[in-house]
């Protein structure tokens, strides 16, 4: 068995108990690799008794599962209604800039802190109150 | 010295945990108790009930001394506070979020307790008697959902708490999470012991991850009160139609988060097909409230109309004093955004409010006079929702609002229902044409072949909006849940208040309405 194998069928082991345990299961499993590609949900449909395709099309409907692996650390930008009301799209050109190649920008529909947006969150790490330079820096920080 | 420092996500972001360890290493003993909601002051730092607020590294030392420039006085005498009227917020600010000591000294569990002596059916009944509409936005009276899922029979049961709060300008689930979790357990608790379920999900979005591990903390500390009902945290992945109660139940299961119809009702066949309780965190959580001694007819008496007790409004956007307001329904909008708000944060005038988050109409400074209750957003084709106003001052373009409402509505959809799926996409196309003068007609429509195409010049921008309108009315009735259903909100009233957004100075179309 394959360590990725292997891991897969901790994850699935650990859940297996649960009611709807699909998408524990998947939120583990890319946390785990980053993604869940094909070859993993071979494995997880397997270990639950679903068919490929039932896993194939929760994977792609939710946002926060990805089917390739990327390498570069993402910051989440919200450019929901309120962050927009604060002034977030006219720092879109400077975040991208700022961005380039190293880092992946991700537009996410609200962070919760619609007081005091613009907001960013960069993995369980949030900034808020952000400016043109704030927001460079936690780019930077990525 | 006791130093009071919020632990909330937004406190936080900007900069408490590093806040708190300078007092720490000062020697002083930190708590990290709730936010009082006052945002535009976070991080607030509380000593003795004094506030200062906000607060930097550099000012640790003057509010030490008690100089510091920052103070703003007792905080609960700070008009935000003293106007409101904090039933399911009472903590807020006051109690250390998972701590159970601080749960029990300040009331917590007493619902509980007493819904145990009194049983089911007359929990339900005081339920009723309290006027309680779900706070999610549908405004369902929660008593009568209760008694419908009472009445079902079946040997299981649940009580799913809809926590995916994905509404823009919406926090208020978020706050209570974070900084009460024991009182939504409560109130599920509640929930499972008056229809007889031993089960509880709260189902919440994968952005918030404090108030993830905050609930997981909690949920372990009070297994033992809360038996034989059992509580589990799930985690969304990050799709906002997960809100909707049926796409909710589906994920739940395991399932892409698509809409059912209705009927069958969820609380006759929700999760796995069993009957189910799905409500807001705001609903779950003002229970424990209403089950106390005389709660039920104390929260009836606050409210006007059918909206009866207290709504937690969160104020947000380009408001200078952004937060969480609770107070009985009845309020203005003028109020709201003028006197407590403050106005834009920006200086400039308000141009436009939007109430309700995304599906939300937005109202002009014309309309601030409306009561805040249900029935009054109804009748001016608005919704109070989940009470989140984000506020945008002049420069704000409605045009583009309303294209961003279509084009969120696409990015979001479940795919589900074709009003939703398509619409949407088609939604964004015209307004883009509204805002580019019209649509001319292509070589192949002028093509003598093509007999039935129109050989006239095309659609003007006057035309394009009674296709939008047109478009607008299919998705509002046609859409199966409130995300295709919702969306001609802002875009009818921001096409019906700012036209000029729309098509610059052309002429005024008397047919947007």
């Amino acid at each position: 068995m394959t360590d990725k194998a292997a891991t897969i069928g901790a994850i699935i082991a650990a859940h297996h108990h649960r009611e709807g345990p699909l998408l524990p299961v998947l939120h583990d499993v890319q946390a785990a690799f980053g993604c869940v590609d094909v070859e993993a949900e071979a494995l997880i449909a397997r270990g639950l008794n679903l068919s490929r395709a039932d896993v194939h099309g929760v994977v792609s409907f939710y946002h926060d599962y990805t089917p390739t692996a990327d390498p570069r650390p993402v910051v989440q930008i919200c450019r929901a209604e309120s962050c927009k009301a604060r002034g977030v799209e006219q720092l879109m050109d400077g975040a991208r800039a700022a961005a380039g190649a190293r880092v992946k920008l991700h537009t996410v529909y609200c962070l919760g802190l619609c007081s005091s947006g613009p907001a960013a969150r960069v993995g369980d790490t949030l900034h808020a109150r952000l400016d043109a330079d704030g927001l460079t820096k936690v780019i930077e920080n990525a | 010295m006791l130093i009071r420092i919020s632990d909330d996500a937004l406190a936080r972001a900007l900069g408490a945990d590093a806040l708190a360890e300078e007092f720490a290493k000062l020697g002083h003993e930190v708590h990290r108790v709730s936010s009082w909601g006052m945002h535009w002051l976070e991080p607030m730092v509380e000593i003795d009930g004094q506030g200062f607020g906000p607060a930097t590294l550099d000012d640790v030392g003057a509010i030490l001394d008690g100089a510091s420039a920052k103070s703003i006085g007792k905080i609960a005498e700070h008009p935000f506070i003293a106007r409101q009227q904090r039933l399911t917020f009472a903590r807020a600010g006051k109690t250390r979020p998972t701590s159970i000591e601080d749960y029990e000294a300040t009331g917590g569990w007493s619902g509980l307790r007493r819904a145990r002596t009194i049983g089911p059916e007359a929990v339900i009944a005081e339920v009723l008697q309290s006027g309680l509409r779900g706070r999610g936005g549908a405004g369902f009276p929660a008593g009568i959902k209760w008694q419908t899922v009472a009445a079902a029979r079946g040997p299981k049961k649940y009580i799913v708490c809809n926590a995916d709060e994905g509404d823009s300008a919406t926090f208020a689930d978020r706050k209570v999470m974070e900084g009460d979790p024991f009182q939504l357990i409560e109130g599920m608790a509640i929930a499972g012991l008056a229809v007889g379920a031993d089960q509880g999900y709260i189902y919440v979005r994968s952005e918030y991850p404090d108030a993830i591990r905050k609930l997981n903390l909690a949920l372990m500390h009070c297994a033992d009160i809360i038996a034989p009902f059992k509580c589990e945290v799930r985690v969304g992945a990050g799709a906002y139609v997960c809100g909707e109660e049926t796409a909710l139940l589906n994920s739940l299961e395991g399932k892409r988060g698509e809409v059912r119809a209705k009927p069958p009702l969820p609380a006759l066949e929700g999760l796995f097909g069993k009957p189910t309780v799905v409500n807001n965190v705001l609903t779950l959580a003002a229970i424990p409230h209403i089950l106390e001694e005389g709660g039920a007819s104390h929260y009836d008496s606050h409210g006007i109309n059918r909206s009866k007790g207290t709504m937690p409004i969160q104020l947000a956007g380009n408001i200078k004093h952004g937060g969480l307001f609770e107070v009985a329904f009845g309020i203005t909008l003028r109020e709201l955004v003028y006197d407590i708000g403050g106005g834009t944060e920006s200086g400039r005038p308000v141009k436009a409010v939007q109430v309700g988050g995304p599906l939300g109409a937005y109202l002009h400074p014309d309309q601030f006079d409306i009561e805040f209750d249900y029935e009054a957003y109804a009748a001016v084709d608005a919704l109070i929702g989940h009470a989140g106003l984000t506020v945008f001052d002049d420069t704000a373009d409605m045009g583009g609002m309303a294209r961003f409402a279509m084009e969120f509505c696409a990015a979001e959809s479940c795919g589900k229902c074709t009003p939703c799926r398509i619409g949407a996409v088609r939604g964004v196309e015209i307004i883009d044409r509204i805002r580019s003068g019209g649509r001319v007609r292509d070589t192949l429509e002028l093509a003598p072949q093509m007999h039935n195409a129109p050989k006239d010049a095309g659609r003007g921008p006057l035309e394009e909006i009674a296709l939008l309108t047109d478009l607008c009315d299919t998705m509002k009735f046609g859409s199966l849940c409130a995300l295709g259903g919702f969306t001609p909100y802002p875009v009818m009233s921001a096409l019906k208040h700012w036209p000029e957004d729309f098509v610059g100075n052309a002429v005024v179309p008397e047919a947007a309405e």
